[in-house]
Parts: structure tokens; C-alpha cells; sequence
């Protein structure tokens, strides 16, 4: 299980990344690769060039800036786990990235990476929608900044076009009073998800306002839970608020089965994560 | 004809000149070209840890990075991290614990073991099965292998066992 022969470059500019993309339709972009090697032992995919993208230094950084974190897409899961900036202002993705695989695949996995494979298990794309962020994508054409919301569109599929990079991601800081929750259920620790959740809303004395509700694993892309969340706009959060809200998830995601753990169990699994990220959301 | 990248890497502290195939992992380039063959090749899709390697002092998959892209870093393996004695005490306890059979994920355990212990002077037990979670062992049934990590942190904290 050995890749196929390929040529690697890495270039130390973002515009040397482009043009060398430009040049060679049938290129990879790598950025910490724990997706790509696997796919690339697996020959699931065989690229003429392999672009190495971890010797650009504009793509690790991470920033505050009137009121917007900015996050290089080379920033890894563990740097999101230990980021004091992160930890203050979107504590959700600190919680997020320690569901992902194991520490050895965490020193390298990047944010970048993840979002921009989309893998409909994976769990920052889901965060990044639970917090309304956006992506920022450079091209040929200059760079543009795409919402979560339309950056998804698939399995495995975004609003990238061929030739495009994504270099950083940007999400509003919070406001006082917002809370962020996390869960995600698996057959064991590191696996992917079979159902996943990140929500975030505004919490004001036991009550809970604007909330996002962003489910994982259970489709074939990250799905905000609209209908749900606006239920329970305003609402105490009890067991029995929660559990009045949750009976339509069924109509409000399009929920996608997947061999041994059908459409029914997903939506379980969804009740039973709305149940306790909720009830930690007012702890 | 096969594209070629030449890289300079410190491996075990030694510099290292060499010449790979573009498509080479680190731990091939480590087992064939280098014959350090501590590190082992399990399930070449990062689920086993059985490559664990630390590049940069940080413990990765092996087989999860190329040897193009170690080029200009420092790369640790079971041989220098044995060598230096920095590991004699877990060693030790795997010996003693019978925290291993077979062998084979013994290397990339006590790496993982090692990093966890590096930031962690206390793990309770679950933390130690959730920092062991990504290396398979098929032999132990893990228990021998949460006891022998749980002995040496208490033992470098100063305490019995």
C-alpha cells in the first residue's frame, strides 16, 4: 500500500502555490496530510504534483482583530488546543479538536485541511457553521471570503474551484453571555463520528437565545438545525422544552443513513446529543 | 522516470544527506534507506500507530508524512529516544508489567506513552487509555499497558507504586 509515483514541490509563497496550482490541473494541495497520506497510500487518489503548502509562513498564524479571530490554514489541532486566544474567544473549537483522531494526528492535522476536504464526519466544518464563520479563498482572481453556510456543498465537495486555496478562516468573537457546546457519539475514541453536534447561542438566566444548532456525521455535509433551534428561541431550557423541540429534527436536517446505523438511529443519536450539549450549554 | 527530492535531515542527532522518491513516507525512508527499523509499519493509513515517530520533538504517523516533507527537520525514534535512556524507566515497567507479547506496537507505545507523560505528570487512567487510544496493541489487552505508564508517572513524581 504504497502511493503512486508522484512530483512534489513546496513553494514558500502563496502566489508560488497558485501559480504552481495554475499549472498543473491534475496537483493536490498538502497541508498537514493526515487525509491526503491516507488516500495517497490507498491510491483512492493519484496526483501528477503534490503541492506542499507548510513552508508558506502568512498561513500559520493565528490573530485578533476588531472583533474577528483570524486563523491560518496551517494552524493544527493541537495549536487550537492550546491557543490561549482560542480558548478565550471560541472555546468551542479547543473542545472540538480533541475528538479528532489521536495526538500524533492532531500535531499535524490543520484546519485548513479539514475544512477544505469536507468530509461530512469531520468536525470543524460543523463548528465553523455553529459559529457563523466564513473561509477565506485565494485564486488567480485575487481572494474572496465564502460563509460556512455556502462553502459546504457536499460529500467531500465545497465552494473551492480548481486552482484555489483556502488560507485562513475568520470567525466573529462572540459577545458576553454566548456559550458553545460540543458532543459527538462514536463506536470508540478517535473514530469518526456517527453523529456529531456543535451548537452555540446566547444563554440569559436559564433561557437561550439565537441558537445554532450544527449537526455532523449525519449527512452529507454539516446541516444547521434551523426549525429546532428557532423553537426553543427564548425558551428555558428543560427536559421537556428540549424534548418538544427535538421531535422534528427528522424534518429539519436531511438525515442520511449509513451501513449499521440507519436514518432512525442517527436521528436518536441526534435527540440524545441535543439532550446533553443543551443541558451543558446552561450548567 | 521516478521524481526524485534530496533532503537533509538530523535523524537520532546524526545529520543525514539523502536522496528519496518523492512519494517515500518518513518511516520507509527510516526502515529502507536508514535501516532504523525500530519503527514499524502497521496499517499505512494512521489508525494503528505503529510508525510513531517525533519529528520535531512531536510525535506523528510515520506513514502519515513523506520524507520530502521532514526535509530540514529533526527526526527521534525508538532507537535514539532507547539510546539516550530517556525511556529506561518505561522500558522497565513494560518489562516488568508484561505490558507487551508481541512486540510490534511497543515502539510507537512508549513514544505515545512518553509525549503524554512530558505534559501530563498525573494522568489518571482514562487519560492514559484516551493518549494510547490511536496505538493498537493486539496482544495485552491494553490493562498491562495502562498499569506500566501509571507505575512510571508515579515513580518520576517520587512516589512508590
Amino acid at each position: 500500500m504504497k502511493p503512486a509515483a508522484f512530483d512534489y514541490v513546496k513553494p514558500s509563497s502563496v502566489d508560488e502555490a497558485l501559480s504552481l496550482l495554475g499549472e498543473h490541473p491534475d496537483a493536490v494541495v498538502l497541508a498537514g496530510g493526515q487525509s491526503l497520506l491516507p488516500m495517497l497510500n490507498m491510491r483512492l487518489v493519484a496526483p501528477s504534483h503534490v503541492v506542499d503548502i507548510a513552508a508558506i509562513p502568512d498561513l500559520k498564524t493565528i490573530s485578533l482583530q476588531d472583533g474577528t479571530l483570524r486563523i491560518g490554514a496551517l494552524a493544527c489541532h493541537s495549536d487550537l488546543a492550546s491557543s490561549p486566544q482560542i480558548l478565550e474567544a471560541v472555546p468551542l473549537l479547543s473542545e472540538a479538536v480533541l475528538h479528532i483522531g489521536h495526538p500524533a494526528i492532531r500535531n499535524r492535522g490543520t484546519i485548513g485541511g479539514s475544512l477544505s476536504l469536507a468530509d461530512p464526519a469531520a468536525e470543524l466544518p460543523a463548528c465553523l457553521l455553529a459559529l457563523d464563520g466564513s473561509v477565506e479563498i485565494v485564486g488567480p482572481d485575487g481572494s474572496r471570503v465564502v460563509p460556512a453556510s455556502n462553502f459546504f456543498t457536499g460529500t467531500f465537495e465545497t465552494a473551492l474551484k480548481p486552482g484555489e486555496l483556502l488560507s485562513a478562516v475568520e470567525i466573529p468573537v462572540p459577545a458576553d453571555g454566548y456559550r458553545s457546546g460540543f458532543s459527538e457519539l462514536a463506536r470508540r475514541h478517535g473514530d469518526y463520528a456517527l453523529a456529531g453536534l456543535a451548537a452555540f447561542g446566547r444563554v440569559d438566566g436559564g433561557s437561550v437565545h439565537d441558537l445554532r444548532l450544527a449537526f455532523f456525521a449525519v449527512g452529507d455535509r454539516p446541516m444547521l438545525a434551523t426549525a429546532t433551534a428557532q423553537k426553543l428561541e427564548g425558551q428555558k431550557l428543560t427536559p421537556e422544552t428540549i424534548a418538544s423541540a427535538i421531535g422534528n429534527l427528522g424534518k429539519d436536517i436531511q438525515v442520511i443513513g449509513q451501513p449499521g446505523c440507519g436514518v432512525q438511529t442517527k436521528l436518536q443519536h441526534c435527540g440524545v446529543l441535543t439532550r446533553r450539549v443543551l443541558a451543558r450549554l446552561v450548567a | 522516470m521516478e521524481p526524485m527530492i534530496d533532503l537533509q535531515i538530523t535523524v537520532n542527532g546524526e545529520q543525514v544527506s539523502a536522496r528519496v522518491p518523492a512519494r517515500q513516507t518518513l518511516v520507509d525512508f527510516l526502515r529502507y534507506q536508514l535501516e532504523l527499523t525500530g519503527s514499524h509499519v502497521g496499517c499505512e493509513h494512521g489508525s494503528c500507530g505503529a510508525c510513531t515517530v517525533r519529528l520535531d520533538g512531536e510525535i506523528v504517523r510515520g506513514c502519515l508524512v513523506l520524507a520530502a516533507q521532514a526535509d530540514g527537520a529533526g527526526v527521534e525514534t525508538i532507537e535514539g529516544a532507547s539510546d539516550s535512556g530517556e525511556l529506561a524507566d518505561l522500558q522497565e515497567a513494560f518489562h516488568t508489567r508484561n505490558a507487551l507479547q508481541c512486540g510490534y506496537c511497543t515502539p510507537g507505545m512508549l513514544l505515545t506513552a512518553q509525549a503524554l507523560l512530558a505534559t501530563n505528570t498525573a494522568p489518571t487512567r482514562d487519560e492514559i487509555r484516551a493518549h494510547i487510544s490511536g496505538n493498537y496493541c493486539r496482544c495485552t489487552g491494553y490493562q498491562a499497558i495502562v498499569d506500566a505508564v501509571e507505575n512510571v508517572a508515579a515513580a518520576r513524581r517520587g512516589e512508590g507504586t
